[in-house]
């Protein structure tokens, strides 16, 4: 069964950052090489989760860190330095931490950017880090000359103490996978506001810190939840490819009860890109056991940005590491988003 | 070969010759230099590349789905 | 979809329409005094609604749907994509749709040329390729991919004088005769095609009518939503069965028997159709759309010299000669058959169209590791 081809090219080229199965080769052949072992009981590189753990006594500190390239810098819904929080303390929340201690933050910024723009944008940095429960301990400034970047590049890394740790493995056929809310809404969004294509529409980024929402999930759920994933870059599509090759588990996923906004729906329809593919950054995929799915679910509703909850398919032994979608028609294998998203015209 | 896409026309846009099209919310102007028919708001058309290729007649919409009701009375009865 | 829709868009995905008209077409398969029944598709957009909504794990065994030469990415052939990166790799800058990014030449896609430095945009339009060459003075050229659907669009530009730094490299393509090449394939197992809507909303369903007589080979045009699909196979069944060789129109909301008259009249005033090669096919006689000579001005062809031979200093591939697609897509062999599958050709190295294309027959059988077939991914309780 030939399943991620692993990729082998002498030159790193964009299909490399989709988040992907080129990506999670990178990692392994490069990045992971004699690099993230801390023995028994810690979580390194080499689990590429959402972060990595270290055991401290009988608890664990969480490490994650992420850089963001987003353009344009400010989009419907948010900016890069609320995505520059979000995606850290969601990373943290993936892994059971769902109290960050405290953030980094490093800029590199563009010769010649604004001021004004550079002071709106920690603007929302602060609000984020107020909803999340955070704040900025250290951080990190280099500017780079005018044309070598576009903009500002933000990376943030965070940190946080667990007593348990949730990994993206460990489901067993039977789990029950549920989604936190509609899918694809960041992707799709940013894709709208290019101006050459003129879409006029009310859709907006999902960003938002959701460590809340986690923390509810777990009190209700505990060890009933198995995985969790965030479906950032590569969609919902990836992020359930790696829950099943790690969990060596199938996945069948009911297309009809995954939850869609209508717009999102129309410009994937408009450009051909399936939603599927498209990047989440306020959502969480979490496989779950099937005595405990109600409860979590119910827990995950309660909460605002969980209201579209919904229960979308569950975890089979057929087809390890593959994904399945019944469409309603038939069904078919979910496949991952190759290099960056285009509109296509067939 | 050809990703057509159906919306309703909104408004029209005569001396540009184009149309604001809503597909399910989202608006996108549309071009007409191609369509078969004059449109006004209430059309629908079938959006190809940002141009509008065909002219949909609600009726055309409901006598497709008749068709198919059609087809299963067919092949119900052999 | 909103359900409110006028369109009843959602009428179109009604899965309980969908099952009854799949019960059916078990019926007629089961019906017919030969197994497999095989029949051919020849676009690329129905093989992406056969995919998305996984119709073909819901198709009857015994019927075999072949994706013929119908998808603009996988037939535009090697030497038209080399045209495309050589002007790329020689610093002119192009804008082009975003399913071409990626389909790769000789040597390098215009993704690879990209990545080395190249100045070249996706587009979703070509009216956003003319924009481009506005804002610019810098020469702009449209690598314009697509058949007649899409060939329209750019005469329609082409009509409304566009600035003179803007300039066509033409690989259109027109459909009706490569259906000629694929019925006349000595041993093809086709016994009748669904042709593409949105291609027939510009020529008409009347196009076809002089193929169905010289061939015999029933022909229903059909749309691209789960029941249209169905719906043209079930008819296209119908007249297997009864032996009739007939046009029938299963699309009527969107294909009238002339077609959008205004369209054609643009197309043919501005494209002229000459002979060339299909990838993985043969040589199309009136298979490609290329400018005529009153629009020479716009023509990049005639504009550059185009020095396409520098990509050809690797030996063009040999392996394009083992590659069967050609039978493949005449439904005379299965990519099981082909040595180069799964070995040298492979979605990240593809060879042929069927493994180009995002849904080709040798694409979908590398991902599904053969014949695709998940009737056994049940789910338990739903």
């Amino acid at each position: 069964m030939t399943r991620n081809a692993r990729f082998i090219d002498e030159r790193i080229t964009l299909k490399y950052g989709t988040g992907g199965g080129a990506m999670r080769a990178l990692i392994e052949q490069i990045f992971a090489k004699g690099l993230g072992d801390l023995g028994e009981g810690n979580i390194g590189l080499a689990a590429m989760d959402d972060g990595a753990a270290i055991r401290l006594g009988d608890r664990y500190l969480v490490i994650t860190t992420d850089s963001h390239v987003v353009q344009p810098i400010v989009f419907p819904g948010g900016d890069i330095g609320k995505l520059a929080v979000a995606g850290t303390v969601n990373d943290l929340a993936m892994m059971g931490a769902t109290d960050p201690l405290a953030l980094t933050c490093a800029a590199i910024v563009e010769d010649g950017f604004s001021r004004e723009m550079l002071k709106s944008i920690w603007e929302s940095i602060r609000a984020s880090c107020e909803e999340a429960g955070t704040t900025i301990v250290t951080g990190d400034t280099k500017v780079m000359g005018h044309g070598e970047l576009d903009g500002l590049v933000l990376n943030t890394t965070g940190v946080g103490i667990t007593d348990r740790i949730v990994t993206d493995a460990g489901l067993e056929p039977g789990d029950q996978i549920l989604v936190t809310g509609t899918m694809g809404d960041h992707g799709l969004a940013i894709m709208a506001t290019r101006n050459e294509l003129a879409l006029e529409t009310e859709l907006v980024s999902d960003v938002a810190p959701i460590n809340a929402m986690v923390r509810r999930a777990l009190e209700a759920g505990g060890d009933g939840i198995i995985a969790l994933k965030d479906p950032t870059r590569g969609g919902l599509s990836s992020a359930l490819h790696e829950m099943a090759e790690k969990s060596g588990v199938g996945i069948v996923i009911d297309e009809p009860s995954i939850p869609l906004r209508d717009e999102v729906r129309a410009v994937g329809e408009l450009l051909g890109i399936d939603p599927l593919v498209s990047a989440n950054e306020g959502k969480a995929v979490f496989g779950v056991r099937p005595e405990s799915a109600a409860g979590v679910l119910d827990a995950i509703r309660s909460h605002p940005l969980g209201r579209n909850a919904a229960i979308v398919g569950e975890c089979v032994a057929e087809r390890p590491g593959f994904v399945v979608l019944d469409t309603g028609f038939g069904s078919r294998l979910l496949s991952e988003a190759e290099g960056e998203l285009l509109p296509r015209i067939c | 070969m050809c990703l057509g896409v159906p919306g309703k026309v909104v408004d029209v846009d005569r001396d540009r010759n184009t149309a604001t099209v809503d597909f399910w919310g989202v608006k996108k102007e549309v071009r007409l230099e191609v369509c078969d028919a004059p449109v006004a708001p209430g059309d629908y058309i079938l959006n190809h590349v940002g141009f509008a290729i065909r002219r949909i007649p609600p009726e055309e919409a409901v006598e497709t789905l008749a068709l198919y009701d059609e087809l299963l009375r067919l092949a119900d009865d052999q | 979809m909103r359900p409110n829709d006028a369109l009843q868009q959602l009428k179109f995905r009604d899965p309980v329409r969908a099952r009854a008209l799949r019960d059916a077409l078990e019926r007629l398969v089961w019906r017919a005094d030969h197994a497999p029944v095989s029949v051919m598709h020849v676009c690329g957009s129905h093989e992406q609604a056969i995919a998305k909504f996984g119709l073909r794990a819901a198709f009857p065994r015994d019927l075999q749907v072949i994706m013929g030469p119908g998808c603009p990415v996988c037939v535009t052939d090697v030497p038209e994509v080399d045209e495309a990166v050589a002007l790329a790799k020689q610093g002119v800058r192009i804008a082009s749709y975003g399913d071409m990014l990626r389909v790769p030449g000789t040597s390098q896609s215009l993704a690879d040329a990209k990545a080395d430095g190249a100045q070249v945009d996706v587009v979703y339009s070509v009216t956003q390729a003319v924009d481009l060459a506005r804002d610019t003075d810098e020469e702009l050229v449209f690598f314009a991919s697509g058949f007649e659907t899409t060939a329209v669009a750019t005469a329609a530009v082409l009509l409304d004088d566009p600035p003179d730094n803007f300039s066509v490299l033409s690989a259109h393509k027109y459909i009706p005769p490569v259906m000629e090449i694929v019925a006349e394939m000595p041993e093809t197992k086709i016994e009748g095609f669904l042709a593409a809507g949105h291609a027939a909303t510009i020529t008409g369903s009347a196009v076809f009518e002089k193929f169905v007589e010289r061939h015999g080979l029933p022909v229903v045009v059909a749309g691209f939503e789960p029941l249209d699909v169905l719906a043209g196979l079930v008819r296209l069944l119908e007249l297997i069965n009864a032996g009739e060789a007939k046009v029938e129109n299963a699309y009527p909301r969107c294909v009238t028997r002339e077609g959008n008259a205004h369209a054609q009249e643009l197309l043919w005033r501005v494209f002229r159709p000459t002979g060339g090669r299909w990838r993985g096919i043969a040589h199309v006689p009136n298979g490609n759309l290329r400018l005529r000579d009153e629009f020479a001005h716009y023509d990049t062809r005639k504009r550059f010299t185009i020095d396409a031979s520098a990509l050809w200093s690797y030996a063009p591939p040999k392996l394009v000669q083992q590659c069967q697609c050609g039978d493949i897509m005449a439904g005379i062999a299965s990519p099981s058959d082909c040595a180069l599958f799964g070995n040298e050709c492979t979605p990240d190295t593809p060879v042929g169209a069927c493994m180009v294309s995002a849904e080709g027959t040798c694409k979908i059988w590398h991902q599904y590791g053969g014949h695709p077939d998940l009737s056994s991914m049940k789910r338990g309780v739903a």
